[in-house]
């Protein structure tokens, strides 16, 4: 339950209420090694502790990053946080993407809103070994052009040759001349071999569901769909016993699990 | 029934009049003992000076719903069976302190709280409630993470298990096999015969600590009659349970049955007060807390029981995963007789009967998985 000392070295604004920090340790190993799709849980002094998504390159292990949304009383202390300031982290936690096992297939990879943090780190590890994949879809839906996350990269993304970038948005102005309307929309465009194909999805309950559900009528088989989960956590450690899903401890089973094992307790209501 | 009563390890009797030898021989090699004893008119378990703590003369009638202490007839030391207390208020207790957290010159350290486990010595420990701890041991101990207070306070205690003679009516060890005689995990039991033939402890060692206690003690060898007298009292408290578990078909039973109508009908019931999982002996489940000083230097962050009833326990951002109490019942029941054993390879319970003795509307879980296991009548 130790937190080991960060050190902030970056703030950045990302959007209106999110933002990235970037933190190295304030001592120790100089280094942070994690697989994407982990978390940490991220302290802060007179406030609490909270899971946060790792989301930056695991090819850089000397800094760690995180984006955050300011939404409650952890988060909202965390937004104040500036070059400096020390806050406690602990991790990584949690089952990765499948970014290895994957290597040779097709990827779907959608997400709604902050959703695209944890999987950030799949982008960057695919396209450092862009040649051992098939084609590469992303998916990405928010709620407005004003909150598109990461919006610089996604530009870059989106001109490369080797990848398909999809962006849809709940709602827009007359100067938006992109997609309109929820993330299941664009799934029928993809160009995919559903045989050799896996999706990678993580976003709001709602919009993982019927993501899952348009992807099996699109062919492809609940073993190659991943999602990652949400639920409370207070340790991270598979002892408070907030994270239960059924059988499964979220916070150490997951929060990556394959739709085959999770999805008979995925779709029950309230459990 | 077979013979209920463990017969390897060394045994003697112990007159009841030695019954203080053993309390002090206990602080002579440095244990704190605890156990039952009643304050304010309450069976709690606290500090214990010697044999005259214990509820000596009091029995307990337990049934759903229902608490009462009582007087015996008989002066017998273990006349009684559970309080709402278990051991869980040393080995897991309700509020500890786990990590402090100090700001010094920009600079942030964390330490790990110091908690001061003294050895305790746990008197009148029931089979149930040993195998509460063999449960407790699975999720804290077996790591990969291990539960560092839990760890030393149980390496440290001694046990001193004490066999039921007699049985509440919300008991139901006999049909899970766990009870109502000590068959393992203490380091003496004791079998407590009071009647015509004198007071008398049968005291048996389960450990080599337990042998080398037990030499030290005045006794007398054990006669084939006392052999017979305390078999047939454990045997009989086995005997007069009337309430059962059966554990077929778990846990898929329940995986299954998650819209059974019977959740509706128990959630009608369930005031969500959260007592079942608070009086459990093998319920783990916990929040965070943090607490600082006005200038927010210094911190404490503290580990607070916590139970699946609260409806705080599934917030997340936004709202709530369990916001019915339907919901969080069949949460709880279906931990307790259901994803327990995917998760630990036991079942969470123990057949103690607490949480339908201490549940306002007497809620019977034994009842409720029998319900359950019918199939939802026919339209
Ligand atoms: C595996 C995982 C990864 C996550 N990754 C990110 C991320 O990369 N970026 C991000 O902004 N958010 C992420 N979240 C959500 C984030 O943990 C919550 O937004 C945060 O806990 C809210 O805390 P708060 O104190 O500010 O909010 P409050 O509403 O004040 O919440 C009070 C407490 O409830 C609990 N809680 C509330 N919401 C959540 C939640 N959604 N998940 C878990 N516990 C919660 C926390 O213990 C919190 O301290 C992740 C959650 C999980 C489970
Ligand atoms: S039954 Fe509920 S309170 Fe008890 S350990 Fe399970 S989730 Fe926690
Ligand atoms: S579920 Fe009830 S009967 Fe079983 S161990 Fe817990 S309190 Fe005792
Ligand atoms: S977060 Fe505590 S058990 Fe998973």
């Amino acid at each position: 339950m130790l937190p080991r000392p960060f050190r902030v070295v970056q703030y950045r604004r990302e959007l209106r209420d999110t933002f990235t920090l970037t933190l190295e340790p304030w001592d120790g190993p100089a280094e942070f090694s994690f697989r994407p799709g982990q978390f940490n849980m991220l302290y802060q002094l007179g406030a609490g502790e909270v899971p946060i998504s790792i989301s930056g390159d695991p090819a850089r292990p000397g800094q760690l990053v995180h984006t955050i949304r300011a939404v409650g009383n952890v988060t909202g202390v965390l937004q104040r946080c500036r070059p400096g300031d020390v806050i406690g982290v602990r991790g990584p936690f949690g089952t990765p993407w499948p970014v290895a096992e994957l290597v040779g297939r097709d990827l779907i990879i959608l997400t709604g809103g902050l959703g695209l943090a944890p999987l950030r780190p799949v982008i960057y590890s695919v396209l450092a070994n862009r040649p051992a994949y098939g084609n590469v879809e992303i998916i990405y839906g928010a709620r407005s052009p004003q909150d598109l996350l990461y919006r610089r990269e996604l530009e870059r993304w989106r001109g490369r040759f080797d990848l398909r970038v999809h962006v849809t948005v709940d709602s827009a102005g007359a100067d938006w001349h992109g997609n309109v309307g929820v993330v299941t929309t664009l799934i029928p465009r993809t160009r995919i071999d559903v045989l050799h194909a896996a999706a990678l999805i993580c976003g709001p309950g709602v919009m993982m569901r019927f993501a899952v559900q348009e992807l099996m009528k699109k062919g492809l088989q609940p073993r190659d769909i991943y999602v990652s989960l949400e639920r409370n956590m207070q340790c991270g450690l598979g002892l408070c016993g907030h994270c239960q899903l059924g059988p499964f401890f979220v916070c150490k089973d997951g929060p990556v699990f394959s739709y085959e094992r999770i999805g008979p307790w995925f779709e029950k209501r309230e459990v | 029934m077979s013979s209920p009563l463990l017969l390897s390890g060394a045994t003697a009797i112990l007159p009841a009049a030695a019954f203080h030898d053993l309390f002090a021989l206990l602080r002579q090699e440095g244990f704190q003992p605890v156990g039952p004893t009643i304050r304010n008119g309450h069976l709690v378990l606290d500090c214990l000076d010697g044999p005259d703590g214990l509820p000596r003369g009091w029995t307990t009638e337990a049934e759903a719903g229902r608490f009462r202490l009582q007087h015996r007839q008989d002066t017998a030391y273990w006349g009684f069976n559970l309080g709402q207390e278990s051991w869980k208020k040393f080995l897991f207790p309700a509020r500890l302190p786990v990590v402090t957290a100090a700001k010094h010159h920009g600079a942030i350290s964390y330490a790990p709280a110091a908690n001061h486990v003294p050895p305790y010595a746990f008197i009148g420990v029931r089979a149930c409630e040993l195998a509460a701890i063999w449960i407790q041991d699975r999720i804290l101990l077996s790591g990969p993470v291990i539960d560092p207070h839990y760890a030393a306070c149980r390496q440290a205690a001694l046990i001193v298990a004490v066999n039921c003679t007699e049985a509440d009516d919300a008991c139901f060890c006999a049909s899970l096999g766990t009870g109502p005689a000590a068959t393992a995990g203490f380091d003496l039991a004791l079998t407590e015969l009071c009647g015509e033939g004198g007071h008398f402890f049968l005291v048996q060692a389960g450990s080599e600590r337990g042998e080398r206690l037990l030499a030290h003690l005045p006794q007398q060898p054990v006669q084939e009659g006392q052999w017979q007298q305390a078999q047939t009292l454990v045997a009989a408290a086995a005997r007069s349970q009337t309430r059962s578990l059966a554990t077929d078909g778990l846990p898929g039973l329940l995986y299954d049955r998650t819209e059974h109508p019977q959740w509706d009908d128990v959630a009608a019931r369930c005031l969500s007060c959260g007592n079942c999982a608070l009086v459990c002996p093998t319920c783990f489940c916990f929040s965070m807390a943090e607490e600082t000083d006005l200038e927010n230097v210094t911190a404490s962050r503290w580990r607070l029981w916590d139970v699946c009833h609260n409806l705080d326990h599934s917030y997340i951002h936004g709202g709530w995963l369990r916001p019915s109490s339907k919901a969080r019942y069949r949460q709880w029941l279906t931990h307790k007789l259901g994803a327990w054993l995917d998760q630990f390879g036991c079942l969470g319970c123990t057949g103690c009967g607490r949480c339908l003795v201490w549940c306002p509307a007497a809620i019977d879980l034994t009842a409720e998985l029998q319900a359950l296991r019918k199939f939802p009548p026919k339209e």
